[in-house]
C-alpha cells in the first residue's frame, strides 16, 4: 500500500512541471491563438540556463535565485521572439504559426548543443530539500513534496491574476476578440507581449525546477511538448484548471502505467485520451473551438483539372524524369528514388491538408508504419517483394484507420496536436518494444528482389509508383468525394446541412492519405534496406509539412514541386553541414514569414497578374473579406 | 469641427473599397451614414479607427491628425467605436465587459460611470454578474454601447445599431442615442433603416460603392426622393 | 377516417439551458405551400426553436413531425435527407468553390455519390445545377468564385443549395438580415414564388416587419420561450400583447404596416 502511495506522490510531483508548461501554453494560445510549439524549447532553455546559474551561484540563495533568474532570462528571450517573429505572423493561418514555432524549436536544439554540448548534465540538489521522508518504509524525496505544494499554489496565483486584476480581465477579453480590445483603447501589442512573457516564464520555470530531479539534455523539448499536447487535449486548450487536472491525470497514468505495462506505458495515457475525446471532444474543461478563423487571401480561384496542354506538359516532364538512368550514376539515381518516394509522401499529406483542411503534424506515423509493415512481412513472414509492397502499406492504412477515427473528431489546432501525439505514441512503441521492432537498432537487411535491385530499376519503380499515386490522388480531388471533402473544409455547418457526414468523409480521407503515405514508406524501406524508429519520427512529419508549404498549400500540384525542391535541398544540405537543424529551422521560418504562398502559389499569382494587369476593384468584395477577418 | 474626414481611400488586399470618402461631424451632432450592404459603411468606420491596414487620406479628430495612429491611441483620444454584430466578450460578465472599456476621465467629454450607464440602460443594471453569452441580442447591443461609453468618448461611431433587433428594442435604442446626444456626445451612425435614422439624425450622408454621393440635412434628403430611391433602394 | 398529417407538426417543444427555459412547450403546424413567419424579441428562443427543427439542437421534450414521421432529435444531415432544406442567418457557403460547384456538392450528396472516388465532379449534374441557379436568378454567376459574391447573391446561392434536394420544407433563419431593403423584397418575393409553385412549406424568422407583414401567410409570435400569438399578419399586428413585447409603437418600420395607418 505504502508503495502505491509513494508512487502516487511521485506522479503528483511530476505533474507540477507539466502543469507549469501546459498552463503557459494554454495562456499563450488563449490570447494569441498560437499553439506555441517552441514551448518545449523554452522549457529546455530554462533548464539549461538554470543549470549554469545554479552551478555558478553558491548557497541556497544562489540556487533559488538561479532558478528564478533563469526563468526571467528565458522570459526575456520570449519577449524578443514575440516582437521579432510572432508579431509578423499573428494574422497567418494557424498551421503557419505552428510551423514557425517548430522552426524555432529546431534551431534551439542545435544551439543548445553548440553552447552546452551533447552530453546529459546532472544538476545540483535543491538546498533545504535534499533529503527524503520515510513513509512506511518508502522514501519520498522532500523535493517532491515541495513540487506537490507548488502546483496548486501556482494555480491559485494564476487564478487570482486572471480573475482579480484588470490585466487579467483584458487578457480574457483579448482571448475572445483581439481587435475589439484594441478598439476599446487597449494597446494590444503590449498585452500580447506580456502574455507571451508570462507563458514563457512558466515554461522556463517548469524546466528550471526539473534540474534536481532529472538530467538536462537536448531532447527534453520534444518529450515535454508531446506530453503537454496530450495534457491540453485532455484538459481543454485555454483552460488553466483543465491544464492542472490533466497534468495530474497524465502524470499519475505515467506513474502507474509503468507498473502495468512496463514496456509501453504510454498506451495507458493514449487509452484515457481516446476516452476523453469521445466523451468530451474539447477536453475536460475546454469549450468547442470557435469557428476557425478564415485565412485572409485564401485562394479565391476555384481549382480546376489540368487542361489538355498541361497534361501533355506533365507527361513530358515524367518522360524526361524517366530518362535519368540513361545519363546519371547510381548515387544520383538513389537520390532520385528518394525524391520520388517523398513526392508520394508529400502528395498524401497534401490530400489531407489542402483538400481536407486537416493539417496532420504526425503524418510520418503512417509512412513509418508502411515501412515497418514491409519489415514484418519480409523478415518475419519471408514474403516476396511484390507481395510485401502490396500488403505492407496496409499497416499504414490500419494505423490511419484507428488513429484517424479519433483525430477526425477534432479539427484545427486540436487535430494538429492530436496527430502529433499519436505519431509520437507510435514512435515510442517502435522505440520501446525492442522484442518486436528491434528498438533503436531497427530492422535491417530488407533488400529488394532482383528485378528491382539495380538502381535504375528501383528508380523506375519509385518513379512509376509516384506518378500513379499522384494521378490517382489528383483524380480524387476532382471526384465527387473530393468535392465533398473540400465542402467539409470550407463549412462544416453547411455540409452537415446538406446531408454530408463530415466525420466519415474526413476519416475516409485520413485513411486514404495514411495508406498512400504507407506506400511511400514501403518503398523507402526497400530503398534504405532497413527500418528505424526515425522513419516515423516528428522530424519526418515536419519534412512533409514543409514540402507541402514550400510548394504552396493552396494549390493542387504544389506538393509535387515542393517535395522535389525540398528533398533535393535537404540531401545537399545534410552533406554540407552538421548544423542542419539550425539551417532547416531558419529556412522554415523564412518560408512562413516571407514566402507563405509557396513556389506554385507564387507562380500562379504571377500568371494571374499578367492575365489581368489591373484587377477591377469591386466594392462588392468588401463584405466577404471583412467578415473573413 | 469634431471630426473631419478627407480623401479617405481604403483597400483590402487587391480590392479598392473606399474612394475619396469625405465628411464632417459638428460638435454635438448626430450624423447618419446611409447605404446598402457592402456600400462601405463599416469599412469607413474601421478605417477611421485604424482597423483597416491599407488606408490613405486625412482624418482630423478635434483638430488633431489621427490618420496614421494605431487603433488604441485613436480611441484614447476620445473617439469611441461600436462595431456591427455587437462583439461583446461573451465569457466576461457585464461588469467585466465595462471594465475592458474603462478609460480615464476626459476634460472635454461627458464622464460616464457604471451607475450612470445602468440608469441609461436599466436592463444592464439588473444583470451585472451575468456573462455576456447569456444575454439576448438587445441586451448585448446595449452592453456594447455602454462598454464604449466607459471610455468617455466625445464622439462615437455606431455601426448598424438597429440590425437584428426587434422593433421595440430599436425604439429603446432611439431613446438611448438621443440621451447620449443630450449629454454632449457627437455621434456618427451607420444605418440601412431609414425610419430609424430619421428619428435620431441631424444630417445624413449616403455612401454607394465606396463613394459619398449625397450629404445634407434629413429634410434635404426627404426632399430628394430620387436620390433616396436610387441609392437606398427603398 | 384519418386526416392527412400536416407537412410540419411541432408539439410541446421544450429546451432549457442551465436552468433557463429557452423554449417552453411550443406547438404549431405548417401546411405545404404555406409561408409561416416566426417572430419575437431577441432572446425569445427563436433560434433555439429553429435549430431544434432540423436537428442542430436536441429538445428536452416535445415532438417534431414531418408528414407524420417523427424527426425529433435526428441529425441535421438525416433531416435534410427527409426533405428539409435550410439557410443560415450568417450565410454558410463553400467559399473556395465556384457558385456552380456549391450547388453540385448538394446534388452529389442528394445523389448519394459522396464516396465516389473516381467520378468527375465538375461534370456532375451540370444541367440541374444550372437550372437551380437560373431559378434563383444566379445563372450568369455560375463560374464565379463564391468568395467574391455580394451578400445578397450569397443568400440567393444559399437558396439554390437548399432547393437541391427538392425539399418539402424550407427553414430560413433571418433570410434578409444584412440586406438592403430592395434586396429583401426581391429575395422574399422569389422565395414565395418558388414555394407556391413547388408547394414547399416555408418557415422563416425575421426582424424586418416590412418583410414579415408583406410575405407571411401566417405569423406565430414567441416571447420568453412560449408562443403568445398566432394568426394572420393583420391579427398579429393588432394584438396588444405583441405590440407591448415586440412591435413597440411601430416607429421603425414602414408606415403602411402600422396598425390603423391608412396607406
Amino acid at each position: 500500500m505504502a508503495f502505491y502511495v509513494a508512487q502516487f506522490l511521485t506522479g503528483l510531483a511530476s505533474a507540477a512541471s507539466l502543469f507549469l508548461v501546459a498552463s503557459g501554453l494554454s495562456i499563450i494560445f488563449g490570447v494569441t491563438r498560437i499553439v506555441n510549439f517552441a514551448h518545449g524549447a523554452f522549457y529546455m532553455i530554462g533548464a539549461y540556463i538554470a543549470f549554469t546559474l545554479t552551478e555558478r551561484l553558491s548557497g541556497a540563495f544562489g540556487f533559488w535565485g538561479g532558478i528564478v533568474l533563469a526563468a526571467l532570462a528565458v522570459a526575456m528571450i520570449g519577449i524578443i521572439v514575440e516582437m521579432v517573429l510572432l508579431r509578423r505572423i499573428y494574422h497567418a493561418p494557424e498551421l503557419f504559426q505552428l510551423l514557425a514555432t517548430f522552426g524555432l524549436t529546431l534551431m534551439v536544439e542545435d544551439l543548445v548543443v553548440l553552447i552546452w554540448g551533447p552530453d546529459d548534465l546532472v544538476g545540483r540538489r535543491a538546498p533545504g530539500f535534499k533529503g527524503a521522508i520515510d513513509f512506511f518504509g518508502q522514501n519520498i524525496p522532500s523535493y517532491d513534496l515541495f513540487l506537490i505544494v507548488l502546483g496548486p499554489v501556482v494555480l491559485g496565483i494564476l487564478w487570482l491574476l486572471f480573475q482579480r486584476t484588470r490585466w487579467g480581465v483584458l487578457v480574457r477579453a483579448a482571448t475572445q476578440d483581439r481587435d475589439m480590445v484594441a478598439a476599446l483603447g487597449v494597446n494590444q501589442k503590449w498585452l500580447f507581449t506580456s502574455v507571451f512573457a508570462v507563458g514563457v516564464f512558466l515554461a522556463a520555470l517548469g524546466g528550471a525546477l526539473q534540474i534536481p530531479r532529472d538530467a538536462v539534455h537536448h531532447a527534453m523539448d520534444l518529450r515535454i511538448i508531446v506530453e503537454v499536447f496530450v495534457v491540453v487535449v485532455i484538459g481543454g486548450l485555454g483552460s488553466i484548471v483543465g491544464a492542472f487536472v490533466a497534468a495530474v491525470l497524465v502524470s499519475e497514468l505515467n506513474a502507474f502505467g509503468i507498473l502495468i505495462f512496463p514496456k509501453i506505458s504510454i498506451i495507458l495515457v493514449f487509452l484515457v485520451m481516446a476516452v476523453v475525446l469521445i466523451v468530451r471532444p474539447w477536453g475536460l474543461f475546454g469549450r468547442p473551438e470557435a469557428a476557425a478563423r478564415k485565412t485572409p487571401g485564401l485562394t479565391v480561384n476555384p481549382w480546376r483539372p489540368l487542361t489538355p496542354n498541361e497534361r501533355l506538359a506533365a507527361l513530358a516532364a515524367l518522360v524526361i524524369a524517366a530518362t535519368l538512368p540513361l545519363f546519371a550514376g547510381n548515387y544520383a539515381l538513389t537520390v532520385g528514388s528518394e525524391i520520388a518516394i517523398f513526392v508520394i509522401f508529400a502528395v498524401s499529406l497534401h490530400f489531407l491538408m489542402s483538400v481536407g483542411g486537416l493539417a496532420s503534424f504526425g503524418h510520418a506515423a503512417y509512412f513509418g508504419l508502411g515501412a515497418y509493415g514491409i519489415a514484418f512481412l519480409a523478415k518475419m513472414a519471408g514474403l516476396p517483394m511484390i507481395v510485401c509492397l502490396l500488403l505492407g502499406p496496409l499497416l499504414g492504412c490500419l494505423g490511419a484507420a484507428v488513429f484517424g477515427f479519433f483525430a477526425v473528431q477534432l479539427s484545427g489546432v486540436y487535430f494538429a496536436m492530436l496527430t502529433l501525439a499519436f505519431a509520437q505514441i507510435v514512435w515510442s512503441i517502435a522505440f520501446q518494444w525492442v522484442d518486436v521492432t528491434g528498438g533503436d537498432n531497427g530492422i535491417l537487411g530488407l533488400w529488394p528482389s532482383s528485378w528491382a535491385a539495380s538502381p535504375p530499376h528501383f528508380y523506375w519503380l519509385a518513379l512509376g509508383v509516384a506518378a500513379l499515386v499522384t494521378i490517382a490522388l489528383r483524380a480524387m480531388v476532382f471526384s465527387p468525394f473530393g468535392y465533398a471533402l473540400r465542402a467539409t473544409r470550407d463549412s462544416t455547418l453547411r455540409s452537415e446541412a446538406i446531408g454530408i457526414d463530415a466525420k466519415r468523409i474526413r476519416w475516409t480521407a485520413f485513411v486514404i492519405a495514411g495508406t498512400t503515405a504507407g506506400i511511400g514508406g514501403a518503398l523507402f524501406a526497400y530503398l534504405k534496406g532497413s527500418v528505424f524508429p526515425d522513419n516515423l519520427g516528428i522530424s519526418l512529419s515536419v519534412d512533409a509539412l514543409v514540402m507541402v508549404l514550400l510548394g504552396g498549400v493552396e494549390t493542387v500540384s504544389g506538393a509535387v514541386i515542393g517535395a522535389i525542391v525540398y528533398k533535393a535541398l535537404n540531401i545537399w544540405l545534410i552533406s554540407q553541414t552538421d548544423l542542419s537543424k539550425l539551417v532547416l529551422g531558419g529556412f522554415i521560418m523564412l518560408i512562413v514569414v516571407v514566402f507563405p504562398k509557396g513556389i506554385v502559389g507564387m507562380l500562379e499569382m504571377l500568371a494571374q497578374r499578367r492575365k489581368k494587369a489591373s484587377p477591377p476593384a469591386s466594392p462588392l468584395l468588401a463584405k466577404p473579406i471583412e467578415s473573413a477577418e | 469641427m469634431k471630426l473631419k474626414v478627407e480623401g479617405l481611400n481604403s483597400h483590402y488586399g487587391p480590392a479598392h473599397i473606399l474612394f475619396d470618402i469625405g465628411f464632417e461631424v459638428g460638435e454635438g451632432e448626430v450624423v447618419a451614414l446611409l447605404g446598402r450592404n457592402g456600400a462601405g459603411k463599416s469599412t469607413t468606420f474601421r478605417s477611421i479607427v485604424g482597423l483597416v491596414a491599407q488606408r490613405t487620406g486625412r482624418i482630423m479628430f478635434e483638430g488633431k491628425d489621427v490618420s496614421v495612429r494605431p487603433t488604441h491611441e485613436i480611441v484614447r483620444e476620445g473617439l469611441g467605436y461600436v462595431p456591427e454584430e455587437r462583439r461583446i466578450f461573451t465569457d466576461l460578465t457585464v461588469e467585466e465587459n465595462l471594465e475592458v472599456g474603462r478609460q480615464p476621465k476626459r476634460p472635454n467629454a461627458p464622464h460616464w460611470t457604471r451607475e450612470k450607464l445602468f440608469a441609461l440602460f436599466p436592463n444592464l443594471g439588473e444583470m451585472k454578474n451575468r456573462s455576456g453569452g447569456r444575454m439576448s441580442g438587445g441586451e448585448q447591443q446595449m452592453l456594447t454601447i455602454a462598454r464604449t461609453l466607459m471610455g468617455n468618448p466625445s464622439l462615437v461611431l455606431l455601426d448598424e445599431p438597429s440590425e437584428g433587433l426587434s422593433p421595440k428594442i430599436v425604439e429603446q435604442m432611439v431613446d438611448a442615442i438621443l440621451t447620449m446626444k443630450k449629454e454632449g456626445v457627437s455621434i456618427v451612425v451607420s444605418e440601412q433603416n431609414l425610419h430609424f435614422a430619421r428619428l435620431i439624425s441631424d444630417r445624413a450622408y449616403i455612401i454607394e460603392r465606396g463613394r459619398i454621393c449625397f450629404g445634407g440635412t434629413m429634410a434635404e434628403l426627404d426632399a430628394r426622393p430620387d436620390i433616396r430611391d436610387a441609392h437606398l433602394s427603398l | 377516417m384519418s386526416v392527412a398529417p400536416p407537412l410540419l407538426a411541432v408539439e410541446g417543444l421544450t429546451k432549457s439551458y442551465g436552468g433557463i427555459h429557452a423554449v417552453r412547450g411550443v406547438s404549431f403546424s405548417l401546411r405545404a405551400g404555406e409561408i409561416l413567419a416566426l417572430i419575437g424579441p431577441n432572446g425569445a428562443g427563436k433560434s433555439t426553436c429553429f435549430d431544434m427543427l432540423n436537428g442542430q439542437n436536441k429538445p428536452d421534450s416535445g415532438h417534431v413531425r414531418l408528414l407524420g414521421e417523427e424527426i425529433t432529435g435526428r441529425k441535421p444531415r438525416e433531416v435534410w435527407r427527409l426533405g428539409v432544406g435550410r439557410t443560415f442567418q450568417i450565410t454558410a457557403t463553400f467559399a473556395t468553390m465556384s457558385v456552380r460547384e456549391n450547388v453540385q456538392v448538394a446534388l452529389i450528396s442528394h445523389g448519394k455519390q459522396l464516396f465516389n472516388l473516381f467520378g468527375s465532379a465538375p461534370k456532375f449534374d451540370r444541367g440541374e445545377a444550372g437550372r437551380l441557379l437560373e431559378l434563383v436568378g444566379m445563372g450568369g454567376y455560375a463560374d464565379r468564385p463564391c468568395g467574391e459574391l455580394a451578400y445578397g447573391d450569397l443568400k440567393r446561392l444559399e437558396l439554390a443549395v437548399a432547393l437541391a434536394n427538392q425539399p418539402k420544407l424550407l427553414l430560413m433563419d433571418e433570410p434578409t438580415a444584412g440586406m438592403a431593403p430592395r434586396e429583401r423584397v426581391d429575395l422574399m418575393r422569389l422565395t414565395a414564388q418558388i414555394a407556391r409553385e413547388k408547394s414547399i412549406g416555408v418557415l422563416f424568422t425575421e426582424h424586418d416587419m416590412d418583410v414579415v407583414f408583406e410575405h407571411a401567410d401566417r405569423i406565430i409570435v414567441l416571447n420568453r420561450g412560449a408562443l403568445i400569438a398566432e394568426g394572420s399578419p393583420a391579427e398579429v399586428r393588432g394584438n396588444p400583447q405583441v405590440q407591448a413585447v415586440y412591435l413597440g409603437e411601430g416607429l421603425v418600420y414602414d408606415a403602411r404596416h402600422r396598425e390603423g395607418a391608412s396607406a
